[in-house]
């Protein structure tokens, strides 16, 4: 359960908006179960107050007696009062636990659906997203933002309606005895007010302030911790710990701020209801001593309006001001947690409202199987054969096409920012079974032209065909699942070795997989592996070294057993003599499918069928490496190293 | 540990002890109020005689005011006090770190140091603060408030006899019992946390293998055993109110019931009808410490495992010290490594590095090659004592490097790290790293040296742009380069080179090398590299493997006797010969 925390000191934007919102989510999982437990809430609520008028009635039942009367005359009165005391108060205890169990499951069970919600949406976002928004924020919706509402849901909300059936009771109570007295109770409730909102006020801005310190502390840290060996190798311990220091104090002295207004606002509030107490006791007496005639309801009901005021009604009123005054204390302690909360649902809903991925995809990929006339028939098991299914809606036929890993680009413009052309007139063409290697410059847009053929971004102009099929006519999961990529960046997942090889097909054998480790040269470095393939990887594979995973990511993608293929850098940290048997593995892999080769080393692409430089989003040089070597440009300065690869 | 915790109230220890203090200002008068307003009821149902009431008014006022500037007070030294308290433990956490060895940072990752500084510190300062407010205010305000009452009401104070227990046993029990849930629910939530980072963070895998709905699955499972648990903890504290309740009840029905006898039959004279309600009061006051022990119990216990992770920071002893008596001269360049063995971890079986035997004279230049995992990076790191040997000895200008001032040593062997890192700050900043007073016309000598010169001035803030956090804004290649031109500025008799220009082009890399020969030909030099390229003009090339040297020579001598490395040779070279 991590603490609720504000980050960036958002505050909501339309608190009503979100607050109907989150009320309106409840309401479509836990109706009836939520409604259920408000009316036992307002059940144990009218208990809570009840004992407020018990005693006052025992008080008058005492007043009564104390002149002169005997306690054998006064007992049955006083037990027939605490007998109906005691049904009530029963009731209260069994609605209170029932409501605190019913809470337990429609909080867990909120949070548990709001949680797939978000995780579900997310999984349909497009790449952008997750390229746009730091993955620290990202994940903070899950901990920081859940857990406001889970603060919100449980505590909050439940103490605001809470508080306002008994404070709307407690007005009944005090409008049916003395409206004279209540409107001295409500110049206490004033007061308070007053005090919250400048206690409360400056609270919630500390606070926020002090969200700000805490994460520039957090951000210091994790710089420093990170590049604790260059602190080391160049003894600057003494520095650092000195500028840790700075922000450091400032953190001590917002918090400091933020903690002090908060402790406050308990005895302020406290003893308002103290000196409430006096005054009432004071003006009630001055009420009984002037005779001045009481307004109340009863007064009303009982025909003898404007009569003097009892003493019984000033003693009970001095309890129920001391409830009202502790039902608004309450109320005022949740603000600093319903203001975070609903600054955390309206992140939490501007996540559920990003916009998904579109797919107006059509055309799926299938099984099939070929017949002796050599057309294909779709088939309902593995066959090997993949056909794409590609249905016409102007006659209604549906075509076949054989899956063979043929892709064209052709005039292709793209920006990720509007206006900054990253592609420009990119044409290109990989046969089924090539190997194109990509060449260039970091941000020359290599990777940016991967991104395009598995649709994590749409082109702006030109054509993407892929056998002959227009990109954007197929399903993007179709699409993608005939794509293997391997990325620099490898992500292995918590789970076993074969676990993640198996990510790429689920429902590969262990020997297939073995066979793609095998493939990939993994499987020497796993078999010496303390558990071999079911040695757990944790910590995104921790325990291995950078060329181990990027083997491992090889593995996966060789398991999948698609017919074209991305490498994107993939053997960018396995030192040269492993990338060599790597090579050995993948070229292997590689028989017979078309790949895509983005290689910082010019010695992996110079096999490659066709070699693209990339310069500034344009293709500047296209041919064999023996082609390209004989024309004396771009690529032979950068192969004889006179050009630097960045 | 507790012990340890409390060195880091320091200055603070005023601010401590003044909070527990105006807290039984508070309490007290807190306590006593009601058998004011006692009083003040008493003299209501006399018959409202306007002196006596203006007479506990004005006391009652007076208290309140007492007891409110107290809990102010109280509440702004407890402020004070905890802020304080939780920056000493970051400072000391933090300098603590500082003092490190490389096999101390090793132990600890990255996250759970940034975790214990920040989430942990937070976590123990909170419960610090309960401490000094809540874990004083409840127990006082449970023992004043029973003298009050039986001062008040006597035998009838004997019922709370009947409910503390109840109340005290039922709490008890509820803490026990729900402790272990509350463990098990938040080593779920992280895992929860670390399966959605991982989600996250892998999304172009997830997309490109279409795992959507297996992840959603994943999720699934993971975020209902999160609710499942968390339900059941939660459906147990679900008895805490109403026990409180009970406890509560019990209380207003007894009390009222006796005090009804006693008034009754004593015609008001042992006791009269505001003591009645004061009675309430009091009760209500004994409840809620209660309530508030059993909260703090529970907190506290939580916040237990925070402060064992300190703790377990703060005690963490580093793993080198200087010699009481330190060497503060390096009088050469020269390394020998005599026998050298080396391990990570004491217990591991086999060695990291063994049997290394190695002279080099100042000023030379060495190359170092080998593959993945064979053990180059151990060996430099030895060299400037970043870790200790296991067995043998290095030394450094023919002095053991165990008997020089860390510092010294440091200074005089700069080392380029192959996980470099740049901070955040101009680029003036970093490299002031190297030397705090390093001038500007210096700054561009060693930036022209190693050929980062001209990227630097070719943008328009030169030395003075702003490098993001981890050097986001500047490409591999020129990242290293500063980093070379940081430790140049150290003025280092040896220079170690771990592959830090694998990013550079062969070209740039020719010529830092050639400057490095010509301008500072003094500094012995060690460069490991991928490219043979890179060494082969060295005056002397290890190749190494598995843990051993198994090969020094020039790169004529090794192409003629070593398999290895005429095998890499060959392989990086073939190439540009099958075109020439």
């Amino acid at each position: 359960m991590p603490k609720p925390q504000m980050p960036k000191g958002e505050r909501p934007k339309a608190p009503k908006g979100t607050m109907l919102r989150i009320i309106k989510l409840l309401m479509e999982d836990y109706k009836w179960p939520f409604l259920l437990a408000m009316l036992c809430m307002a059940v144990y609520s009218v208990g809570n107050i009840s004992p407020s008028v018990f005693i006052k009635k025992i008080s008058e039942i005492i007043l009564n007696f104390t002149a002169g009367a005997s306690w054998e005359e006064a007992r049955p009165e006083v037990i027939s009062v605490l007998v109906g005391m005691v049904a009530l108060l029963v009731a209260t205890i069994v609605f209170n636990y029932l409501y605190a169990r019913l809470m337990a499951v429609i909080t867990q069970g909120f949070l548990d659906k709001m949680r797939k919600r978000m995780f579900n949406k997310m999984q349909r976002l497009p790449i952008k997203y997750f390229d746009a928004n730091g993955h620290g924020d990202i994940m903070s919706h899950y901990t920081n933002d859940i857990d406001t509402l889970r603060m919100l849901i449980s505590q909050s909300l439940p103490r605001l309606i809470q508080s306002g059936i008994m404070l709307v009771g407690m007005l009944g109570i005090m409008l049916y005895y003395s409206v004279n007295l209540m409107a001295v109770v409500l110049v206490g409730v004033f007061g308070m007010t007053f005090a919250v909102k400048h206690i409360g006020g400056r609270s919630a801005a500390n606070f926020i302030r002090q969200q700000r310190s805490l994460g520039q502390v957090e951000g210091f840290v994790e710089e420093l911790m990170n590049g604790q060996k260059v602190v080391k190798v160049f003894c600057h311990e003494e520095a650092s710990a000195r500028d840790f220091d700075k922000v450091n104090d400032q953190l001590c002295e917002d918090a400091t701020k933020a903690t002090r207004f908060a402790n406050i606002l308990g005895p302020v509030m406290n003893n308002i209801g103290n000196m409430l107490y006096v005054l009432i006791a004071i003006a009630g007496c001055v009420f009984i001593t002037l005779e001045t005639p009481n307004i109340s309801l009863s007064g009303l009901i009982n025909g003898n309006l404007g009569a003097a005021l009892e003493l019984a009604v000033v003693i009970s009123f001095l309890n129920i001001a001391k409830q009202f005054t502790g039902q608004v204390n309450g109320v005022a302690q949740q603000f600093n947690s319903i203001v975070m909360a609903l600054a955390g649902a309206d992140r939490i809903f501007r996540l559920m409202d990003e916009s998904a991925e579109a797919d107006e995809g059509y055309v799926t990929l299938v099984n099939a199987e070929e017949r002796a006339d050599g057309s294909l028939v779709e088939a309902d098991r593995r066959t090997g054969v993949w056909a794409w299914r590609h249905p016409h809606k102007a006659d209604g036929t549906v075509t076949y096409e054989r899956l063979r890993g043929d892709v064209r680009m052709y005039n292709v413009d793209f920006s990720y920012v509007e206006g900054k052309k990253v592609l420009e007139d990119v044409t290109l063409w990989a046969k089924p079974g090539q190997k194109i290697a990509f060449v260039g410059a970091t941000g020359a847009g290599k990777t940016t032209i991967t991104n395009l053929i598995n649709r994590f971004y749409d082109i702006e102009d030109g054509k993407i065909r892929y056998d002959g099929i227009n990109i954007t006519k197929i399903k993007k999961p179709d699409l993608r699942r005939s794509l293997g990529v391997v990325l620099q960046d490898v992500n292995l997942f918590t789970g076993t070795v074969m676990d993640n090889i198996r990510y790429g097909k689920l429902d590969a054998t262990d020997e297939a997989c073995i066979r793609a480790a095998k493939l990939a040269n993994a499987h020497d470095f796993i078999t010496r592996l303390p558990q071999g393939y079911d040695t757990m990887l944790t910590a995104n594979g921790a325990s291995l070294s950078q060329g181990q995973r990027q083997l491992l990511s090889i593995a996966r993608a060789a398991v999948a057993d698609p017919p074209v293929m991305i490498l994107d850098e993939a053997t960018s940290s396995i030192d040269t003599r492993t990338e060599a048997l790597v090579q050995r593995g993948m070229d292997a892999l590689m028989k017979g499918r078309t790949v895509f080769v983005i290689a910082h080393r010019l010695s992996t692409v110079r096999n490659a069928d066709a070699i693209l430089v990339l310069d500034h989003g344009r293709i500047i040089e296209r041919g064999t490496h023996a082609d390209l070597i004989a024309q004396k440009g771009t690529y032979y300065r950068l192969y004889t190293g006179a050009f630097e690869l960045e | 540990m507790i012990k340890k915790l409390m060195g880091c109230i320091r200055e603070n220890k005023r601010n401590t002890i003044l909070t527990p203090l105006f807290m039984v200002g508070e309490v007290g008068l807190e306590c006593i109020l009601p058998m004011i307003t006692a009083k003040l009821i008493n003299a209501i149902s006399h018959g409202a005689d306007m002196a006596d009431i203006l007479r506990y008014g004005a006391i009652l006022v007076l208290m309140a005011i007492g007891s409110m500037s107290c809990g102010i007070l109280a509440g702004w030294f407890a402020a004070s006090a905890s802020a304080g308290f939780a920056r000493n433990l970051r400072h000391d956490l933090f300098a603590k770190v500082q003092s490190f060895s490389f096999a101390n940072i090793d132990k600890f990752s990255t996250s759970s140091l940034v975790t214990r500084l920040t989430t942990d510190v937070t976590n123990v300062q909170n419960a610090f603060m309960m401490i000094i407010r809540i874990a004083v205010r409840s127990p006082l305000m449970l023992v004043f408030a029973v003298i009050m009452s039986v001062n008040m009401g006597g035998p009838i104070a004997l019922v709370f006899l009947l409910v503390i227990p109840i109340l005290a046993f039922g709490l008890i029990y509820i803490a026990k019992r729900a402790m272990p849930l509350f463990k098990a629910v938040f080593k779920k939530y992280d895992r929860l946390n670390n399966s959605v980072q991982e989600n996250v963070k892998g999304m172009r895998v997830v997309k490109s293998f279409v795992r959507e709905d297996y992840e959603q699955k994943k999720f699934g499972a993971a975020s209902e055993d999160v609710r499942n648990d968390f339900t059941k903890a939660e459906k147990l504290l679900a008895l805490n109110n109403p026990l409180m309740l009970l406890a509560m009840y019990i209380c207003m029905i007894l009390i009222p019931l006796f005090s009804a006898k006693v008034i009754i039959s004593s015609a008001g004279l042992e006791m009269e009808v505001g003591d009645l309600s004061s009675l309430i009061t009091y009760a209500m006051q004994i409840l809620m410490s209660l309530m508030m022990l059993s909260m703090i119990f529970v907190m506290i216990t939580l916040s237990g495992e925070a402060a064992r992770r300190i703790v377990e920071v703060l005690d963490t002893e580093p793993g080198l010290k200087n010699p009481p008596q330190p060497v503060t001269e390096v009088p050469d360049g020269s390394i020998d490594f005599e026998n050298v063995s080396f391990k990570y971890n004491p217990e591991a079986a086999a060695y990291a590095l063994a049997e290394v035997n190695l002279h080099i004279k100042a000023g030379q230049t060495v190359g170092i090659l080998g593959g993945t995992g064979s053990s180059k990076t151990t060996l430099i790191q030895l060299i400037s004592r970043l870790y200790d040997t296991t067995e043998g000895v290095v030394r450094v200008g023919g002095v053991d490097v165990r008997d020089y001032d860390m510092e010294v040593l440091r200074n005089q062997v700069a080392v380029v790290l192959q996980k470099n890192v740049l901070f955040s700050g101009t680029i003036k900043e970093n490299l002031r790293w190297g030397d705090p007073n390093a001038s500007d016309e210096e700054m561009i000598r060693v930036c022209k040296l190693v050929q980062a010169h001209e990227f630097i001035m070719a943008h328009e803030e030169g030395y003075d742009r702003n490098i993001e956090q981890g050097g986001a804004n500047v490409s591999g290649g020129q990242k290293q380069r500063i980093c070379i031109a940081r430790a140049l500025l150290k003025k280092p008799k040896i220079l170690i080179l771990d592959d830090s220009t694998s990013a550079v082009d062969t070209r740039t890399d020719a010529l830092i090398r050639k400057a490095l020969r010509e301008q500072i030909p003094d500094t012995t030099k060690l460069i490991i590299a991928q490219r043979v390229a890179s060494v082969q003009d060295a005056d002397l090339i290890l190749v190494m493997d598995n843990g051993r040297v198994v090969a020094q020579g020039t790169h004529e001598e090794l192409l003629a006797s070593n398999e290895i490395y005429r095998e890499v040779y060959t392989s990086q070279t073939k190439g540009g010969e099958d075109d020439a």
